[in-house]
């Protein structure tokens, strides 16, 4: 597909003086291919971003080098894998503003982070009657687990309402907390509809309650910079692969003092003080909640990940992406009979639309055929479909390397969508 | 490009999906199925009338969904009336075929079928080129077979 005769290059339209985008692009080799005869426009990183060249590499120099099982030899290359494998782990506790290493767990992603809480947590720590608040914009991931413990255990699980405008009700759930409510588990922006919760404000809710708080991180952390001990976060989870990371690992972040509270989930190797026949002492966390060997390559490849976009610092992404958002609402609404869902105040590079003249798989499909890559579909996030009256929207989701040049050719190709149906 | 998508949405089909015929649910159904494709939300109701004959009296639908799903089943709907439900089971894998396989001769194997019809549901075979499509196309198809072979149980494409 790519090849060095049909290399192409897009002259983007900077967004701003402080961030170079073309700099950025220069690092993502799959955005320099054609699909169809078309440049690749990339406008998916909702779904899943692209890999910088510098994660590539690290990922293939661990392979190609110092590669060896972590926690286990003493000899020298596994020695220097388990110093990579650790030096990933602060640096994702220096990335999202944790307290300790030793409260960065890594997962197989977020949505096993979400469920590794209510097996341990959530079964060890919840029983009948107790209750758990999620919102109305809750990707699945963060609805299923909870529905599982509500039936294993008999709690109750409530769902915080949003507006029209896909804004979180914050006064409807302020009447939903109750001394009962035991755990809040809330997305941090809603991957359907790009809206940014007030979750300093709703963690001091609950907290007010005695109620803990699980946020779901995937895509605020690739967005905006997190800091969890100013929200006062309790739980906090995030996938790698959004974040320009590699797919298999993700994390789970939690306060020390309620990991080591919780009973492991999975267990074997790795996670043990010692083990005889009879019975086994644990490690403390994180090393409980990992068993096994774990996803060595990936996690440092996620470090080299989490270098780079600090390197290009989280408040001069925030800005572009703004920026993008602003110019791409602009240019959408002025395509005839275009209807943007999710227009909250507070709001992330994320646009879900739907077209008066055609269903949004016929419009992924069409505009898939120009170049431009969005996902089509309900985004796991089927209640925020059905609260729109929708079962499907196409979403475009803007990342570091997008560029406003690039948000033209997706307005071109809805215009062809006009012209296909008329 | 522009090509293929024109094979794909041909007028006839972008009519279908705009004015589905038999698109109501059907009073006095003998067998019913509910379709679902979880991929993209699209969800289908098939109802179905057999005689005693074996055969299929009428039949309609009720859904929401994307061009290419909505015309399959607005279209497979004309068909179908007055075709025995062997034929029917018949034409629904030879229709499967059709979008799945480039060598695949529907006209030749559709017997059952009127040369008009044989032409009219050739022009689905434009998703052979759009592979994640063909669910879209054929979620009818299989929540017809669902209901008048199977006993009607819920069906989804994955």
């Amino acid at each position: 597909m790519s090849n060095a005769s049909n290399i192409i290059e897009i002259i983007p339209n900077a967004g701003s003086n402080a961030y170079d985008v073309l700099r950025v692009r220069q690092d993502f080799p799959a955005l320099h291919q054609e699909l169809y005869g078309k440049p690749l426009v990339y406008l998916d990183n909702g779904a899943s971003a692209l890999k910088p060249q510098v994660v590539i590499d690290t990922m293939t120099e661990v392979m190609s080098t110092y590669y060896a099982n972590v926690h286990r030899g003493v000899h020298r290359l596994s020695q220097l894998s388990t110093d990579a494998y650790e030096e990933a782990r602060r640096k994702v506790a220096t990335f999202i503003h944790a307290a300790s290493e030793n409260e960065i767990v890594f997962t197989r992603g977020a949505t096993e982070a979400i469920n590794l809480v209510a097996a341990t947590h959530g079964r060890a720590h919840l029983s009948e009657g107790d209750e758990i608040i999620i919102s109305h914009m809750e990707h699945h991931a963060n609805i299923v687990p909870w529905q599982m413990l509500r039936d294993e255990l008999g709690i109750k699980l409530k769902v915080v309402p949003i507006d029209d405008d896909g804004q979180f009700l914050v006064d409807e759930y302020k009447n939903l907390l109750t001394s009962r409510t035991k755990l809040v588990a809330i997305t941090h922006i809603s991957n359907a509809l790009g809206t940014i919760t007030p979750m300093a404000e709703i963690i001091r809710l609950a907290h007010e309650k005695g109620a803990l708080v699980l946020v779901d991180g995937c895509q605020a952390v690739p967005h905006m910079t997190v800091n969890v001990q100013e929200l006062d976060a309790d739980f906090y989870v995030f996938s790698g692969h959004k974040l320009y990371g590699p797919t298999g690992i993700g994390v789970l972040y939690g306060k020390l003092d309620l990991l080591n509270a919780m009973p492991p989930y999975q267990t074997g190797g790795d996670m043990i003080r010692s083990v005889t026949l009879e019975k086994t002492e644990f490690a403390d966390a994180p090393h409980r909640f990992e068993a096994g060997t774990p996803a060595i390559v990936e996690t440092i490849g996620l470090g080299a990940a989490i270098d780079y976009i600090t390197s290009l610092g989280l408040d001069n992404i925030a800005a572009h992406e703004h920026a993008l958002l602003e110019y791409a609402t602009t240019r959408l609404l002025e395509v005839p009979g275009l209807k943007i869902f999710g227009t909250a105040k507070e709001k992330a590079g994320i646009i879900s639309f739907v077209m008066d003249a055609a269903h949004s798989h016929d419009v992924g499909t069409i505009i898939d055929r120009t170049g431009v890559a969005v996902r089509a579909g309900h985004h796991c996030a089927q209640p925020v479909m059905d609260r729109f009256g929708v079962t499907a929207t196409a979403r475009a989701s803007f990342g570091i390397y997008n560029t406003k040049d690039e948000v033209d050719v997706l307005v071109e190709a809805l215009q062809t969508v006009q012209e296909i149906f008329g | 490009m522009l090509d293929e998508l024109r094979e794909l949405y041909q007028e006839v089909i972008l009519d279908h999906g705009k004015n589905p015929r038999n698109c109501h649910p059907l009073e006095g159904a003998s067998h019913m199925a509910h379709g679902n494709n979880p991929m993209c939300g699209d969800t289908l109701d098939i109802f179905v009338k057999v005689d005693d004959a074996d055969t299929i009296a009428d039949v309609t639908f009720v859904g929401r969904g994307c061009a290419i799903s909505v015309a399959s089943a607005s279209m497979m709907t004309e068909i179908l009336k007055g075709k025995t439900v062997v034929e029917a089971r018949q034409l629904s894998d030879d229709f499967q075929s059709m979008c799945t396989q480039d060598e695949f001769d529907f006209a030749g194997a559709s017997s059952a079928l009127d040369e008009d019809a044989v032409e009219r549901l050739q022009m689905l075979s434009g998703v052979k080129e759009f592979p994640v499509r063909v669910k879209c196309a054929t979620l009818a198809w299989h929540t017809m077979n669902a209901a008048v072979v199977d006993g009607g149980e819920e069906i989804t494409t994955e």
